[in-house]
């Protein structure tokens, strides 16, 4: 489990989820590991969403994510219980750490899978892991145990509260000095985000925009829906990580995406993938976007939003 | 102060094609590159060096045939290049491939700050930086925006879920750097043509790192590919809204009025 700030993040109830799923099929339990300061709300909270047992590892040395002290914890917990698969949410420092620790066990660990099936009898895991800027997935399996796997975020679905039954949670020994915390965080500044991978409606605006996102953005308030954008803008400072849809990002599950001015790139389009209805706006009639769009609209996004903007208010678009 | 700068060579992705019958990527033809966040990493690495001093040293895992692209590091200004090359480090995973590039760095032994990029454009699976810095024993920062050494310390902001955070850690120290967090410099032509003709990147097999073929590549991997499946794309109705923008406009508005209802 992660949290940042003593906040959950959302891909761990997912990944949490999944897990109770497959424990279920094996008949096995799920151990939820969750290391913080003042968590104990957090954890309380998790054997509510499909732990039999939270391990909370509480302490102020522990209260930022930094892997080398994290590490140190976490490892003895796992060789101890010696677990059969061992999950991570596919965030950052999820990321850094389920690597860290697949080196200290000598355990194969799959990329950010979008699927992940188990063998009832055998017990092996099998995981969906996309490449190629998502075109291609390979089935993947670990060679050894503990199976290890990060989750992409926004692909599984986190139990509702309280909808199994409740797990218990144990205080475990924090035997960590600050001398074992390598990396210390000294500023950190983080805004209330929108996660995008749950939007129903969103706009997605490409480099088509030149830039201004004045119109995807008035459109998207026009909407009620979430805004995202390409990798390119936000690597051009236009918008932050969390809103960029693709392969390097975010995929969106909404029911209608508008996609202005993206060219449409495999790695873009595997974003889209699971969106239902799919509008695509763009000036290039032979843009790739078009191959993965309900409506195609060849033509300005200059032109044709602020038409659209005036249509939807007229209408009371965003009466939802 | 030396610098090293892990990159890897990744087909652009966006010539991959997926042969159907044979269940295999399709990599006639395809062009190599520097992978795009490794660039951002070995410019990250000059800036350091032209801020602070020091030499920058490249190095990748690959054939022979990639030794041009460390040369093009060169002609970006790099010092050195190390090119860990032997039949059997082919077909490695992420395990296996930080384990060789750990041994590799354990053999230059001096080394300050080791930047990666981070993430391949073809694996994706943001591994490898984490990996090599625990085989090193040493304090990773991942997902860098801003690099600096003061104080004999790397002070690096990174960013987050939602914001950035910024992290100092003791040398030596590995750091990842995000994809597109500066602007890769030009390699200089006339370096370029001098690396081409003149440099010698130093070579290293498996004797040289000592390793045993079972430790390395395909075998000394803890991750197996069962099968490989083109991700099907959803069915698309395809359908072309023509007209002038204002009758385009009314029949979009129609359509998001029925999506999702």
């Amino acid at each position: 489990m992660e949290q940042t700030d003593g906040v959950l993040e959302g891909v761990s109830l997912e990944v949490l989820g999944k897990a109770k799923e497959i424990a279920d099929r094996l008949g096995v339990s799920v151990v939820a590991l969750l290391l913080g300061h003042d968590a104990s709300g957090i954890a309380n909270e998790t054997a509510r969403r499909g732990a039999n047992v939270v391990l909370l590892a509480d302490s102020p040395l522990l209260k930022d994510c930094t892997i080398e002290a994290y590490l140190k914890v976490l490892l003895p917990l796992v060789v101890k219980r010696d677990p059969a698969i061992i999950l991570f949410g596919g965030t950052h420092n999820g990321t850094g750490l389920a690597a860290s620790l697949a080196v200290r066990l000598g355990a194969g660990l799959m990329a950010h899978v979008v699927d992940l099936e188990v063998n009832k009898d055998t017990g092996t895991l099998l995981g969906s892991v996309p490449g190629f800027g998502g075109s291609i997935v390979a089935i993947c399996r670990c060679k050894k145990w503990p199976q290890m796997a990060t989750v992409r975020p926004g692909v599984f679905k986190p139990l509702p509260a309280g909808n199994s039954s409740t797990g218990k949670v144990e205080r475990v020994e924090v035997s960590i000095t600050e001398g074992d915390v390598k990396c210390r965080v000294i500023e950190r500044s983080v805004a209330k985000t929108e996660d995008i991978s749950r939007a129903e409606r969103i706009v997605v605006a490409g480099l088509g925009t030149k830039g201004d996102l004045v119109l995807t953005q008035k459109l998207a308030q026009a909407l009620g829906a979430s805004f995202g954008v390409s990798r390119p803008l936000a690597d051009k400072g236009m918008a932050p990580r969390e809103r960029v849809v693709g392969s390097t990002g975010y995929s969106v599950n909404a029911e209608l995406a508008i996609v202005a001015g993206v060219s449409g790139a495999a790695h873009f389009a595997s974003g889209i993938r699971s969106a239902k209805t799919v509008i695509a706006i763009n000036s290039d009639p032979n843009a790739q976007i078009f191959k993965h769009a309900d409506y195609i609209v060849t033509g300005n996004l200059f032109e044709v939003l602020p038409e659209l903007i005036a249509a939807l208010q007229a209408s009371g678009g965003s009466s939802r | 102060m030396r610098y090293v700068a892990c990159l890897k060579v990744t087909p652009k992705v966006d010539q991959i094609r997926f042969d159907e019958v044979k269940k295999a990527i399709a990599r006639e033809g395809v062009e190599n590159e520097i992978n795009d966040a490794d660039k951002n990493a070995i410019e990250a690495a000059l800036l350091l060096k032209d801020r602070h001093g020091g030499s920058v040293t490249v190095m990748t895992m690959g054939p022979p045939s990639f030794d041009p692209f460390l040369k093009l590091a060169i002609a970006m200004g790099a010092d050195e290049a190390i090119l860990l090359s032997d039949r059997s480090f082919a077909g490695a995973d992420t395990y296996a491939t930080s384990r060789v590039l750990a041994a590799a760095l354990n053999k230059l032994k001096e080394y300050d700050l080791i930047l990666c990029g981070e993430a391949s454009s073809d694996g994706s699976t943001e591994q490898v930086p984490a990996s090599i810095a625990e085989w090193l024993g040493v304090p990773r920062v991942t997902y860098a925006i801003d690099v600096d050494v003061r104080d004999s310390k790397l002070v690096s902001k990174r960013s987050i879920q939602g914001g950035y955070e910024i992290v100092e850690t003791g040398l030596p120290a590995l750091v990842s750097v995000e994809l597109g967090s500066n602007s890769p410099r030009f390699p200089d032509f006339r370096r370029k043509r001098w690396a081409e003709s003149e440099y010698r990147s130093t070579v290293w097999g498996i004797a040289d790192l000592g390793f045993d073929p079972v430790e390395v590549g395909l075998q000394g991997s803890l991750t197996s590919v069962e099968e490989l499946r083109k991700m099907a794309s959803p069915a698309r109705k395809g359908e072309l809204v023509n007209g002038t923008p204002h009758e385009v406009a009314a029949r979009l508005a129609q359509i998001i009025s029925s999506s999702g209802h």
